[in-house]
């Protein structure tokens, strides 16, 4: 690569947030017309660089460089007059507007009679063309299309500023392979036209899919910059998480060589027929002490809803649950929690973590609503509670007065996972507990589970990334459209492709071949090319 | 023969008209059903007079309909400000007694003897300044809309009383009275012409403002994109602080006018002007399809919200039947009616 003037050039970047310095020191190079990768565990500063270059943070030290200039960023509009662009994980428009005044808000064309709609979408419809979008009706409201889809319009909106950095920060999060690759496609056209691109991913795939280069952050410093044909996985891993990654492939999971007698053993929970309408048709489920079961499916497959059915947090119209060989009837959450079961929700910022509560406060929650709020627990005991939680699960910062939401994703999942484990469960029911967090915090995760199963404790574990159900459960419950439609018991064997094949096939073909023993008839064979689409690209992750 | 034949080729042809009318709306509400609530409150506007009409008579006429406007048209101002501060998500429970505040400060100066002019831009002023403090507040100390405003409904009302407890008379000839005189339009039979008072022109130009700024303004479009999302709207990099801001200053400053307009059609001002307004603002622009949770509505709906409101006091004092205490009772069932439409449409558009 020639060595012309970056574009942007942000050099010894400090930013410090009361008590712990965030950025520390950094330096960020971004030429023209290439896709720059920034790398680095949950935590480690990405976030808050892109917040740095997009105005929504001011730096308390160092300087950045717009095309030779140094600039100071007051807010958002500040850098984006600058041709800063940003697209962020969370589609970031207002879905009670039209799609093309997403596209031009704050950019409308004007004429004597003020805004004029007809010329705005025009220029509406020239931006989303660049994305080869100009089918699409710019006077519907934003609401009628997909996620994917919004995000591609968001990036629309940047064409339309004609804006000449474009940061895209985990756009690919919510999209299926096909809709990745249509991305990864607008996004060469774009390098091509000399736009300089600023990806984030946590898909190594991804990156080294569409990166020319990559700059590494560690704990808020800067770690270095490579070419990314120049760095393999292994050595990338290794920068981002500052320690050999074979201690963590070192983690054997919860499979075993043998089967488990099952008939011989009395299940913790057994659920004969358990259903609610419109969510979960009737399922049959066992789960006993000590086991790790899996429940696989596509986003909406009914996953969630068998759990929340379990937990009480859904009432169940029809079948019965049994718990230690009695009928029992979980009511609500409460109700659950009182039977030692505990239900770790998949939407961690809105129905997990209580964001203005220090992490103690969200830690102890559960036993605090166990043991009922006229029982105050002592400070004495709240402390060694949470102290044995932070250090068990390596939270960090290790700070238990730290404000929960000032903590990244994963580190935020481990408190949740203390908060549940304070409680003693015998049976813990885990949604999603790793999604939209690093390699590193998603093994420990793992770890923890595994270490989990080893004492006792039965596991639910949820989740779309098939390798890591495959590589912790012992059986694997295998849902679609809103049924369970077989069951695979884990031997070495047993791969997420053959996960996929059950969802994706006929449930009785695929039994033959991937040693299912209580598949089920009656699944739908439609969508399957869909399915293993999605299933694939969630599985992609870790390889 | 022919005289027969007319009619029934006139009747057909309406109806065609109508139902052309009725195929029309159902392409727009097909398109964006976000207009359905307001679509709905045309609907019953019109229901509710033909209802009017057929139980008792004179209703669709020229001076019922006039003095449907001037003695709705301070409710007509205060209902559009609220649709600017609704649409952001907000609120603002300051306009009754901003209106008391400044109607009761404005007839004190104007029989002190200063001059008109300077008294009605004062009296528009003190509803700038309360609608700047709520902004503000909200804005950058980061006071709940709800609590803001009520804390300068208090201020106000308690402003308004420190002036006077007594209902205050603008003196017969002060010039700003002119503002709540009637001029006939249209000459018609007997009483029924069509007349207008300067308050009723200054409240439909306030409603054209309104509209161009909501729909053919950057910031008007910012107004929506807040209630759609602050968060997405701030990121975007619109303006949202200064939008904030702003639109309680119009909800403030549209108070200041609505008092004028009223003041100078009632002639009298007292400390208790106004109580309850803010709610009749909010209900209007609720029924007129306005979403309190923002990002949706339309300054017309809010328009035609509050003449359902004036209609239906119209319609209670004509039955005669109707106590008047029922009045409260109808506009909540009418409210709900609404909640609940609104309740329909937006729990369609999720799935």
């Amino acid at each position: 690569m020639t060595e012309a003037l970056p574009l942007i050039e942000m050099r010894d970047i400090s930013i410090e947030f009361p008590g712990v310095k965030a950025l520390d020191g950094v330096d960020f190079r971004l030429f023209q017309g290439e896709v720059h990768a920034l790398m680095g565990e949950n935590g480690a500063g990405k976030s808050t660089l892109i917040k740095a270059l997009t105005g929504v943070y001011k730096i308390d030290g160092g300087s950045i460089v717009v095309a030779g200039q140094e600039r100071q960023f007051h807010g958002t509009s500040d850098a984006q007059s600058a041709g800063i662009s940003t697209v962020y994980q969370e589609v970031n428009l207002v879905t009670n507007l039209s799609i093309g005044e997403n596209v031009m808000l704050g950019h409308e064309v004007r004429g004597a009679f003020g805004v004029n709609w007809r010329a705005t979408h025009k220029a509406a419809t020239e931006a989303l063309a660049t994305l080869g979008l100009e089918h699409l009706d710019t006077h519907k409201p934003l609401s009628t299309l997909s996620i994917a889809l919004q995000q591609l319009v968001a990036i629309s909106r940047a064409m339309a500023v004609k804006a000449k950095v474009l940061i895209l920060d985990e756009p690919t999060s919510s999209l299926d392979a096909a809709e990745v690759e249509g991305l990864f496609r607008v996004m060469r056209v774009l390098r091509d036209q000399g736009v300089a691109i600023l990806f984030v991913s946590h898909f190594l795939d991804q990156i080294y899919a569409i990166s020319d280069r990559l700059t590494i952050l560690r704990n808020g410093r800067y770690e270095g910059e490579y070419l990314t044909r120049e760095l393999d996985r292994h050595e990338l891993i290794s920068k981002m998480i500052g320690k050999d990654l074979s201690t963590l492939s070192s983690l054997g999971g919860n499979r075993r060589a043998e089967e488990r007698d099952y008939a011989a053993e009395e299940p913790l929970l057994s659920a004969k027929g358990i259903g609610r309408r419109g969510s979960i048709e009737p399922t049959d489920l066992d789960i006993h002490r000590g086991e790790v079961i899996g429940f696989a499916g596509l986003l909406g497959s009914g996953r969630t809803e068998l759990a929340r059915l379990l937990y009480g947090a859904d009432r169940t119209d029809e079948g019965e649950i049994t718990l230690h060989g009695a009928r029992v009837d979980i009511k609500s959450p409460a109700d659950g929690l009182g039977k030692r079961i505990a239900f770790s929700t998949e939407n961690r910022r809105d129905e997990g973590i209580i964001g203005d509560l220090t992490v103690r406060e969200n830690m102890i929650l559960a036993v605090q609503a166990e043991r009922g709020w006229a029982r105050p627990i002592p400070r004495k005991e709240q402390d060694e509670l949470v102290e044995k939680y932070i250090t068990a699960l390596n939270v960090r910062p290790a700070d238990p007065n730290r404000l929960i939401k000032n903590l990244s994703g994963g580190n935020q999942q481990k408190v949740l996972l203390g908060r549940w484990l304070a409680t003693t469960p015998e049976l813990l029911i885990l949604d999603e507990p790793t999604r939209g967090i690093d390699v590193g915090a998603k093994a420990e995760i793992q770890e923890a589970v595994a270490a989990l199963a080893e004492d006792g404790v039965s596991v639910v574990f949820i989740s779309s990334e098939l390798e890591e159900v495959v590589r912790l459960s012992e059986r694997i419950i295998v849902l679609k459209d809103h049924q369970k439609i077989g069951e695979i018991v884990n031997g070495p064997t047993v791969t997420a492709q053959q996960v996929v094949d059950v969802i994706a096939a006929h449930g009785v073909e695929a039994a033959a071949h991937s040693g299912i023993i209580d598949a089920e008839a009656g699944l739908h064979p439609s969508d399957s090319r869909q399915a293993s689409v999605h299933a694939l690209a969630a599985a992609k992750e870790e390889s | 023969m022919t005289a027969v034949q007319t009619p029934r080729a006139d009747s057909s042809a309406e109806a065609s008209a109508v139902s052309k009318i009725v195929a029309r709306v159902k392409r727009v509400v097909a398109s964006n059903p976000s207009v359905l609530p307001t679509v709905a409150a045309i609907v019953i506007f019109i229901g509710m007079v033909i209802y009017g009409e057929v139980a008792y008579g004179r209703i669709v006429q020229a001076n019922t309909l006039s003095n449907l406007l001037i003695n709705n048209a301070h409710l007509i101002i205060l209902a559009v400000a609220m649709t600017f501060v609704i649409l952001t998500g907000g609120i603002d429970l300051s306009v009754g007694s901003v209106i008391a505040l400044s109607s009761v400060a404005g007839v004190m100066l104007s029989n002190a003897g200063w001059d008109p002019l300077v008294v009605i831009v004062l009296m528009i002023l003190i509803g700038t300044v309360f609608g700047l403090a709520s902004g503000i507040l909200i804005q950058y100390f980061n006071v709940q809309p709800f609590i803001a405003t009520l804390a300068m409904m208090f201020l106000g009302r308690g402003l308004a009383a420190l002036l006077s407890t007594q209902p205050e008379r603008l003196s017969e000839d002060s010039p700003i009275r002119w503002l709540g005189e009637q001029f006939k339009v249209v000459d018609g039979e007997k009483v029924n012409d069509v007349v207008v008072t300067p308050g009723v022109v200054i409240a439909l130009l306030v409603v054209l403002a309104a509209f161009f700024v909501l729909h053919r303004t950057r910031t008007g479009r910012t107004v929506y994109a807040i209630g759609g999302s602050e968060s997405s709207s701030a990121l975007m990099g619109l303006a949202v602080p200064r939008t904030k801001v702003l639109v309680y200053v119009i909800s403030g400053t549209l108070s200041g006018v609505a008092a004028v307009v009223y003041t100078s059609r009632l002639g009298i001002a007292q400390n208790i002007t106004g109580i309850g307004w803010e709610l009749d603002a909010i209900a209007a622009t609720v029924i007129g399809g306005t979403l309190l949770t923002g990002g949706y509505g339309y300054v017309l709906g809010s328009v035609i919200g509050a003449l359902v409101l004036g209609l239906m006091n119209v319609l209670i004092t004509r039955d005669g039947g109707i106590p008047p205490k029922m009045t409260t009772i109808i506009t909540g069932g009418i409210l709900l009616v609404f909640v609940l439409l609104q309740r329909a449409v937006t729990s369609k558009r999720h799935t």
